[in-house]
């Protein structure tokens, strides 16, 4: 993954686009969801290729970009956390996990940590309200959290990268 | 394994070999697989079930099956035990040996792994004494903790696509609407139009092509029936699309689904790829000359996507902004063609009413809300999970019948139904009936179905500010009302939930709410200002609480707390050593002190107790 997003290894977006035929608007979105999954984020250049190659203005792919909370225009970091902040979490002390979150991360929502480890978001409904408060963490799921287990949780992706440093 | 049929007497003799290839006398292991146990670790329990049976050598004799939810999410991982139906939840890993020794084999109950009803102190065996599951009536979901979701043979072994095809055989789509509109299906989308009546505008709509739309994206905080379905019976959707399909007219489908949602991507993917290749999808289907077939688009992530027409424009890779009907989608949607857009759980009941026929469908729930309801019932209640009742039932027997009461043995305070949309009913209308007029009589809207349950531990005011804030965030900005109004709104119930407000804001708020109802674009915008609504009428003192004398009594708008140290303090010493202006004195091991006139309300105090000592 390139981070810089200036020179980015436009071979990936070959092989995204080479799955589609005649492309039109109609794919723009499936488009910007795979290239986000290739390159973890929307690099410039490469939506500026879409857009040449498209004929897809980059007015419009930005308009895109910038309207659905799923897309990123920055990298983001290794471990992608998301707290939930649905109905159910909220009443059974969510944002009290998330503060937790912060706090340990040292981070808002929708920021990532310096040395790119972790990103922290919030999602407005992961849809287990039956686990609440609960967050997912590269796709793990952790429900029922209280605050010490979610200090316990994130502890437990960082030592790694401690004892590495 | 599939096979494709390209005639339907094909399809019948498939259907015949595999039901006849089933022994319904061999023991069956059931895991549940949905999103809320697998959170919870069913995924490891199925491996050791895997390694136990290769263990024992009885591949032929036991089948393991992962299976979609089975609803009760909290208690997961829920392991049933077939022909018996024997019912463990919280099964891990270390358990499996014993069961598989004890229950599987010498079909026998371990005590000591048994559901116990929060009500009674009871044990309880079977999954259909439990009450969980007795006081519900399961049509959607009857197949949901039965067949493996990725299996289409074993989709087709519970009858599966026999109503698709008995539409093939003996209806024609006039016939298919009529039935839709006698049986009184209305979507369970959230606005509860009738579902028979949508069709048959389409149908009759000029274009020339008809699109058909899944609408997926399950955006209500609170709600996840529609991935529930998804996960476990996606094969179940399939079928009532092609069947809808089949009624107004569409070669093209759409399923539209939220990207939070993966393990529902991923089954329906397979469910589609399996359909196809079985001669269910496609070109010449079953070779009756109907074509059809679906596609799936994953949202990325916009609540406002869930209104049509701002579905339509995410799909043909627009933002996702609402435009004004009429024209409504029925008559021009989807590349300015027919478009007809149902949600997951009203295609989920298609089948059932072709199948059992209308006259079935239309004895169940009211005059005029007929069928089931599939209730997501969370927040702070003893059994959590989804839920599945006749409509008409009353909100008590959904809360204290099936969801065994308040958790803690709190107090009821009110249930928030409809999401964003919805509003809170409050304890005297507990015997509401449950039905789509009913309900908005005491304020509130069906929406899709979120039912959260509050307890004195919850402020209105604060639910009000969190709705607003969400619908805030989520306004897709096009019109005013909607972007500036529930702004606005949120500002005064911040301030009040701030400590800041005045009584006249009170009036403000209200009227503000009147204009943002009624001059907004979408459905988004014009429902906003329900939840406030909603908790101003009922919760009227709790605003005044706030605002008059500055008191959250539930203990949760932090500016308006007061901390106290109660006697659980064991004096270690951690809060003093937190607190950032000095506001706590006291010994170690002695019990401190919180100034409260020094006390800036940070809440570090309260965070950093290990001893639950610090109240607010």
């Amino acid at each position: 993954m390139n981070l810089i997003g200036e020179n980015s290894d436009l071979n990936i977006l070959d092989d995204i686009l080479s799955a589609f035929t005649e492309i039109t608007s109609n794919d723009l979105i499936p488009i910007l969801q795979r290239i986000q999954n290739g390159y973890g984020y929307l690099p410039k250049d490469v939506v500026m290729e879409v857009s040449e190659r498209t004929g897809i203005a980059a007015s419009q792919i930005y308009g895109v970009a910038t309207f659905y909370e799923q897309f990123h225009l920055k990298p983001r970091g290794k471990h992608l956390i998301r707290c939930c902040r649905g109905t159910a979490c909220h009443v059974k002390g969510g944002p009290e996990i998330i503060d937790v979150i912060k706090k340990c991360l040292g981070l808002e929502a929708g920021e990532t940590t310096e040395d790119m480890e972790f990103t922290f978001e919030t999602v407005a409904c992961l849809g287990a309200c039956a686990l609440a408060p609960l967050m997912v963490i590269d796709g793990n799921y952790y429900g029922m959290m209280t605050k010490q287990k979610v200090a316990e949780v994130l502890d437990s992706f960082r030592k790694p990268a401690e004892e590495i440093a | 394994m599939t096979q494709k049929s390209s005639s339907i007497s094909d399809f019948v003799s498939w259907q015949q070999r595999i039901k006849s290839a089933v022994d319904a006398g061999r023991s069956q292991i059931i895991v549940c697989g949905g999103t809320g146990c697998v959170a919870l670790g069913s995924e490891s329990v199925y491996d050791a079930f895997e390694s136990e049976i290769k263990k024992q050598g009885l591949e032929k004799e036991v089948l393991l099956k992962g299976t979609g939810c089975h609803g009760f999410c909290e208690k997961g991982p829920v392991v049933v035990i077939l022909p018996d139906q024997f019912f463990y939840p919280g099964v891990k890993p270390e358990n499996v040996a014993e069961i598989f020794k004890e229950t599987v084999i010498g079909r026998k109950a371990i005590e000591e792994l048994l559901y116990v009803d929060p009500i009674s102190s009871k044990k309880i065996t079977y999954e259909y004494d439990i009450p969980f599951y007795a006081k519900q009536q399961r049509n959607i979901f009857h197949n949901n903790g039965r067949i493996d979701p990725v299996d289409v043979e074993d989709f087709i072994a519970h009858n599966g696509y026999n109503a698709f095809v008995k539409v093939l055989q003996e209806y024609s789509p006039q016939d298919v609407i009529d039935s839709v509109i006698k049986a009184g299906l209305r979507g369970r989308g959230g606005g509860g139009f009738p579902t028979g009546v949508k069709w048959d505008i389409c149908r009759k709509a000029s274009g020339q092509e008809k699109y058909l739309i899944c609408n997926a994206d399950e955006g209500d905080p609170g709600a996840f029936m529609d991935r529930s379905i998804l996960e476990g019976t996606p094969h179940a959707i399939i079928e009532g699309m092609l069947i809808s399909a089949f009624a107004i007219g569409a070669c093209t489908g759409f399923i539209y689904v939220r990207a939070e949602y993966p393990l529902a991507v991923k089954n329906t993917r397979l469910a589609l790829e399996q359909a196809r290749d079985s001669g269910l999808l496609g070109d010449n289907i079953l070779g009756t000359g109907f074509c059809f077939d679906i596609e799936i688009r994953q949202g990325a992530g916009a609540f406002v996507c869930g209104e049509e027409t701002a579905l339509i424009a995410s799909i043909e890779g627009h933002r996702g902004m609402p435009r004004t009907r009429p024209p409504f989608p029925a008559v021009k949607g989807y590349a300015d063609e027919p478009t007809n857009i149902n949600n997951v759980e009203t295609f989920a009941n298609i089948p059932l009413i072709i199948e059992n026929g209308h006259e079935w469908y239309s004895k169940i729930g009211t005059e005029k809300s007929k069928g089931t309801k599939v209730f997501a019932l969370a927040g702070k209640v003893k059994n959590t999970g989804l839920v599945e009742v006749p409509m008409g039932t009353t909100l008590r027997a959904i809360v204290f019948g099936i969801g065994g009461g308040i958790e803690n043995d709190g107090e009821f305070k009110a249930a928030q139904l409809g999401g964003p949309s919805g509003g809170c009913i409050p304890t005297q209308y507990l015997d509401t009936p449950l039905d789509y007029e009913s309900v908005q009589e005491v304020g509130a809207i069906m929406g899709s179905g979120g039912l959260i349950v509050m307890d004195q531990n919850v402020c209105m005011v604060d639910i009000a500010r969190y709705f607003l804030d969400f619908v805030q965030s989520e306004s897709c900005g096009k019109c005013t009302p909607c972007r500036v109004g529930t702004r606005r709104m949120l500002d005064i119930l911040e301030s009040i939930c701030g400590g800041t407000a005045r009584m006249d804001d009170l009036a403000k708020l209200e009227e503000l709410a009147v204009d943002v109802n009624r001059a907004s674009l979408c459905g988004l915008g014009q429902t906003a200002p329900n939840p406030v609504l909603s908790t101003i009428k009922n919760f009227r003192d709790e605003y005044v609480e706030h605002i008059e004398k500055r008191i959250c009594t539930a203990g949760v708008c932090l500016e308006l707390l007061c901390y106290q140290i109660t006697e659980k303090c064991v004096g270690c010493g951690a809060c003093k050593k937190v607190c950032p202006v000095a506001a706590i004195t006291g010994e170690k091991k002695e019990i401190h002190v919180l100034d409260t006139e020094k006390c800036t309300k940070c809440g570090q105090c309260y965070n950093v107790c290990k001893f639950e000592a610090v109240k607010r």
